[in-house]
């Protein structure tokens, strides 16, 4: 029982498998069908489904609609963007048309796809080519938003979306695509509940896609210095496991929650605040981006993002405010550093 | 005149009566508040919808704008519930949800109206290639004004129901204004012109009901045959103002003789000297649109506990 995926083969798995249980499925994007395959997600559908998996000209707002129409008519779309910074072309039909088709036609029509797109850090992305701009889909009802972090996550994650009825923004980290880890062959879907990495004690940490990976390391480093952290994974962002997040914070008492996005308005803003109104006693802190446009300059851009050493180090801060006491451990990073192709 | 073109004229006039007394009972009802949302009467441009869906199957489907009510009963859909969704009534077409600018009848192929310009171009272009997909024989019409032409969506709409040869007619109702802006000082293109380079037929004609039907059925057979796109611009002009119930008699026309031409051009009054006895159409017309707005008075609001309903994560 050791089969083991990447996180790309797995969301391919997904695809594939689900496109062969139902031939109602199609996929559609900018590079779906060349060398690239999108990271490998979309790699052989084409050639196994021939007409149903479709290369669009760059008109991300038209191609959006089309896709809706396409769902309109019976079918399931799944709608594949390189970029999430791409995405802001088609928020006209996103949050406009598939947000609000079900519920301002009275039920009459539904709304299947899934807009699947990639976030996050590579060396020099820059500006543009960088953002994780999940958070703004997490406001608008009507839209799921699921962010999967590893390999099993992503095939169940990509396999419930593709079944489910309304709109689903599917979000992949660049750094994943080639982690490896344990997925089963069969079918299955995973549910709008968090996992626990790590079970821990004395503070909670929440990470949003690759960001729970530096959860996972900062646990380490805070393990060296006496601290027992809990790692938490919501992998849906919308709807959020609320529930689960409280039972969590309710024992530790301390939460720090890394979005891979700018953090105001953001996934840790949104749990914090839930968390406040439930009336607990707790400590907490939001990481993210820092709250400027992304350099490109690697001396810069190193500063930009949370790092397990951050993450660890404002956990340790909740303890002990002489950060002098603080001692930094080197993980092992296998970390692969994603230069191209793009 | 032959039998044939008395049973078409009794066709076109029973469908074009049947939108220009509703629009104007819709807006002889407005001041009293009883209708919840803004609306954009079709009257002046209902010879494009009557004359382009007489021209279309039941299985074929069309999408349209908030100036949508024409287009939908001329594809017949439900009189009581439109009446009922404008009055905001759980027995509306969608249910109280969308009011005038969203409406929606599956059941007669009306695929969805919007009230943002050309949002519903690209969807109804992606229906078509979900037809295309499942080897239909069914086609799409979509209809929208010359404001939707400014938009870079449409353009993008167009072209790729071309690359990929989809059976998809684009119906530009141009009424010249886009509110009170006039084409002139928006488009440096001409529409039909643009279109060409788009798609694979496009042609320009007024909106008498004749022109309109029968370059209808040529372009319509044609898309249905080739399984290719096509656009249709339709010259025609918008009776009231954008928005409301009020006449707006167009200060910006400083020839008021060319306004009372346009005026005089109404297709509705021009089909009804055709008809041999309009009067025996008009009476069981009259009655129905009566009927319509009884029901939508007596029907219950949607209560109040439902408001979450259809909305879900």
């Amino acid at each position: 029982m050791s089969r083991i995926l990447s996180y790309g083969e797995a969301i391919n798995e997904a695809i594939y498998q689900s496109m062969e249980d139902d031939n109602k499925i199609i996929v559609m994007g900018q590079g779906v069908n060349d060398p690239n395959t999108v990271l490998g997600t979309t790699k052989g559908l084409e050639q196994k489904f021939p007409g149903r998996c479709i290369d669009t000209p760059i008109a991300e707002d038209g191609m959006t609609g089309v896709a809706i129409g396409t769902a309109l008519a019976g079918f399931k779309v799944i709608h594949t963007h390189i970029r999430m910074d791409f995405v802001l072309l088609c928020m006209n039909q996103i949050i406009n048309m598939a947000a609000k088709m079900e519920y301002m036609y009275g039920g009459e029509v539904n709304v299947p796809i899934v807009i699947k797109s990639m976030i996050g850090k590579s060396w020099g992305q820059g500006p543009q080519h960088s953002q994780g701009l999940y958070s703004l889909f997490i406001n608008i009802p009507g839209l799921r938003v699921v962010a999967p972090t590893t390999p099993y996550d992503a095939k169940g994650a990509m396999i419930a979306a593709i079944a489910h009825k309304g709109p689903v923004l599917f979000i992949e980290h660049r750094h994943l695509h080639y982690q490896k880890g344990f997925v089963p062959e069969k079918r299955y879907g995973i549910v709008p509940e968090l996992r626990k990495l790590k079970e821990g004690s004395d503070v909670t940490l929440i990470g949003v896609s690759q960001m729970v990976v530096e959860c996972f390391r900062a646990a380490k480093i805070l393990e060296e210095n006496g601290i027992k952290a809990e790692v938490i994974d919501p992998i849906y962002l919308s709807p959020l496991d609320y529930n689960n997040i409280y039972k969590s914070v309710k024992k530790t008492k301390k939460v720090i929650v890394v979005d891979c996005d700018w953090f105001a308005s953001s996934v840790g803003a949104d749990i914090i605040s839930s968390l406040h109104e439930s009336g607990l006693d707790f400590r907490s802190f939001k990481m993210g981006f820092a709250h400027t446009t992304c350099p490109t300059a690697p001396s810069l851009e190193k500063e930009f993002y949370p790092t397990a050493e951050k993450i660890a180090k404002e956990a340790f801060f909740m303890f002990e405010e002489n950060l002098d006491k603080f001692k930094n451990v080197d993980i092992i990073r296998e970390e692969i550093e994603y230069k191209g192709p793009f | 005149m032959e039998k044939n073109d008395r049973e078409l004229i009794r066709r076109l006039y029973k469908k074009l009566y049947l939108i220009r007394k509703t629009e104007e009972e819709i807006a002889r009802v407005y001041p009293t508040d009883k209708i919840k949302s803004p609306i954009h009467l079709s009257i002046g441009q209902e010879s494009v919808s009557v004359g382009v869906c007489d021209n279309l199957k039941k299985d074929d489907v069309v999408f349209g704008t908030y100036r949508g009510h024409a287009m939908y009963l001329a594809k017949g859909g439900d009189l009581n519930k439109l009446i009922a969704e404008l009055y905001g009534k759980e027995t509306g077409c969608c249910k109280g949800r969308g009011g005038s600018m969203h409406i929606i009848d599956k059941e007669a192929g009306v695929m969805g109206t919007s009230a943002i310009v050309g949002t519903t171009i690209p969807i109804a272009v992606g229906y078509a290639q979900a037809l295309k997909l499942q080897g239909s024989n069914s086609i799409v019409v979509v209809f929208f004004g010359d404001g939707a032409m400014d938009e870079g969506v449409v353009h993008e709409s167009m072209n790729y129901a071309g690359v990929k040869k989809l059976p998809i007619l684009f119906v530009l109702e141009d009424n010249q204004y886009a509110i009170f802006n006039h084409t002139y000082y928006r488009q440096f293109f001409e529409s039909v012109r643009m279109a060409d380079n788009h798609v694979w037929a496009a042609e320009q004609i007024s909106h008498d009901i004749f022109e309109v039907y029968h370059k209808a059925k040529a372009l319509i057979e044609y898309v249905r045959k080739s399984c290719t796109p096509a656009f249709l611009q339709v010259d025609t002009f918008r009776l009231k103002e954008h928005v409301g119930p009020e006449d707006y008699d167009y200060p910006d026309i400083k020839d008021r003789d060319e306004f009372k031409r346009i005026l005089k051009n109404d297709q509705v009054k021009f089909i009804r000297r055709k008809v041999k006895n309009p009067k025996e159409i008009e009476s069981i017309i009259d009655k129905k649109i009566k009927k319509a707005f009884k029901f939508a008075e007596k029907s219950e609001e949607p209560d109040w506990r439902d408001l979450e309903r259809f909305s879900y994560e």
